[in-house]
């Protein structure tokens, strides 16, 4: 455990989309996802077409290939998923290869691999160009109620601190000869999770008695706040505005 | 566990959303008597914990392991509310700085772990709780691991109808449940398990720090000693 909690997707940068605000970004990001959602689901070419526009917003951000690759791995259980479809949905049979499946299965099959696959780039566009405070403050500018913004500052900023915690206790176990391979490490396993809720709300604790002895009283103040121009928000959108065009185009043909 | 976006409909999507909001603003409001004006400071720091026991990955066998959902966990350790808000932001991080969990079925990951998964879990353990009261504390441990054993299949069943309203492609639903709430029922053994052992291994050290257990814990009077045996 611990591995990967220090690892932020971000990436510093300079290119266009590294320059956005964070606020506009979001919108932009969170429009586009929707409306690749709400494209109907034979649409192939136009989500294909999406994909292509996520894939060129993902080289625009010109962070290594490699680091966007490595975290597609999250979409692999749906993968695996979509490949299954075709052989468990019901409906109207096809032939494909040596193989009779279903082809209402196939189609949701392509469509749910293009749309993750568009919106997993889509996400990891945003993650590796905006830092963990620029999604507070965009989050904060947005207008989410504010004890919500708060907790979530509070979690990002001490999701570092608690994992090398936990990465300690890892390497304490280990060097005690601990190896999780079969039932018996359990309890060990269990009662480290034990610890080390103890120690994050102990930390909690202590960080609100500072907090309290330096003035706080349940807000915090915005000491820089986030502005956008007609023209970042016009540029944040330009993925949005495709996708809303090829919704369009699918409902007018 | 974390639905993509693309595997449910446009309005499934955004229905779930409107549940997710409605349930969040609640938990909001009541998540101040739970911890009152500590709220952003603990409620934060229990996030991350749920976001690092969700990394802790525990062996099943043949190679593979499984992670912990942590609903039923924080709601017996933190309280409801307050776990409902810890769930909740921990998805949205995982969905916007990880790319983990879908952005549009942001809405459904909230619903499904943050409101179905820590309320059924809790649901469970209160009425357990009940009939074993007079049992004392000792049996917190059981009762959360039974919760977070019976939190998971349900999650899994809710799943299960948001596909049955929302699903892009046609599976006979009866296969879907049997295989859904079959498999899950296995995970949820060690959901449970970890659960168990974890409350277990608090309670033994700060029992007052577990919510589930309040009003459980036998009271110890405050003793003053005079005099000090030689």
């Amino acid at each position: 455990m611990g591995a990967g909690l220090g690892i932020h997707l971000h990436v510093e940068g300079e290119s266009v989309v590294h320059k956005l605000p964070a606020h506009a970004k979001l919108v932009g990001l969170v429009t586009f996802v929707l409306l690749v959602v709400a494209l109907p689901r034979d649409a192939h070419s136009a989500r294909a077409a999406l994909l292509l526009v996520a894939g060129a917003v993902v080289v625009s951000t010109r962070v290594p290939l490699r680091h966007v690759v490595s975290r597609l791995v999250v979409e692999v259980p749906f993968v695996v998923f979509a490949l299954v479809l075709p052989f468990v949905a019901t409906g109207p049979a096809m032939r494909l290869g040596p193989f009779t499946v279903s082809r209402d299965g196939v189609e949701a099959s392509i469509a749910l691999l293009l749309t993750a696959t568009t919106s997993v780039l889509m996400a990891v566009a945003f993650a590796t160009t905006t830092s963990s405070r620029d999604l507070v403050r965009a989050l904060q500018h947005l207008r989410l109620p504010d004890r919500l913004v708060q907790i979530l500052a509070f979690m990002v900023r001490y999701l570092g601190v608690v994992g090398s915690q936990a990465q300690r206790m890892k390497v304490a176990r280990d060097s005690r000869a601990f190896r999780a391979r079969s039932l018996g490490s359990w309890p060990v396993i269990a009662s480290s999770a034990g610890a080390l809720f103890i120690r994050s709300y102990e930390r909690g604790e202590r960080v609100h008695l500072a907090m309290m002895s330096r003035g706080y009283t349940g807000r915090m103040p915005v000491t820089d706040p986030l502005s956008a121009t007609g023209r970042d928000w016009a540029v944040a959108h330009v993925p949005a505005v495709l996708a809303l065009a090829a919704l369009t185009a699918v409902y007018a043909a | 566990m974390h639905v993509p976006d693309g595997f449910l409909d446009a309005p499934t999507s955004l229905g779930t959303a409107v549940i997710a909001v409605g349930g969040v603003a609640l938990a909001l409001s009541r998540a101040r008597r739970e911890l009152d004006d500590r709220t952003a400071p603990l409620a934060g720091l229990v996030a991350v914990f749920v976001f690092a026991a969700q990394m802790l990955n525990f062996p099943v066998g043949a190679g593979t392991s499984g992670h912990l959902l942590g609903g039923t966990l924080a709601a017996v350790l933190v309280g409801p509310w307050t776990a409902t808000l810890c769930l909740t932001v921990v998805l949205a991080v995982q969905a916007l700085l990880f790319a983990d969990g879908g952005i549009s079925a942001l809405g459904t990951n909230i619903t499904l772990m943050a409101l179905v998964g820590v309320w059924a879990g809790w649901l469970v353990f209160v009425g357990l709780r009940r009939l074993a009261r007079s049992a004392g504390s000792k049996v917190v441990p059981a009762l959360a691991g039974v919760a977070a054993f019976a939190s998971v299949p349900l999650v899994a069943l809710t799943f299960t109808a948001m596909y049955a309203v929302g699903g892009r492609a046609p599976i006979p639903l009866g296969d879907l449940v049997t295989a859904m709430v079959g498999w899950h029922a296995l995970i949820g053994v060690g959901e449970g398990l970890i659960t168990l052992l974890a409350v277990g291994s608090i309670i033994a050290t700060r029992p007052d720090l577990v919510h589930g257990a309040r009003g459980l814990i036998e009271r110890r009077d405050l003793e003053i000693r005079t005099e000090v045996p030689a």
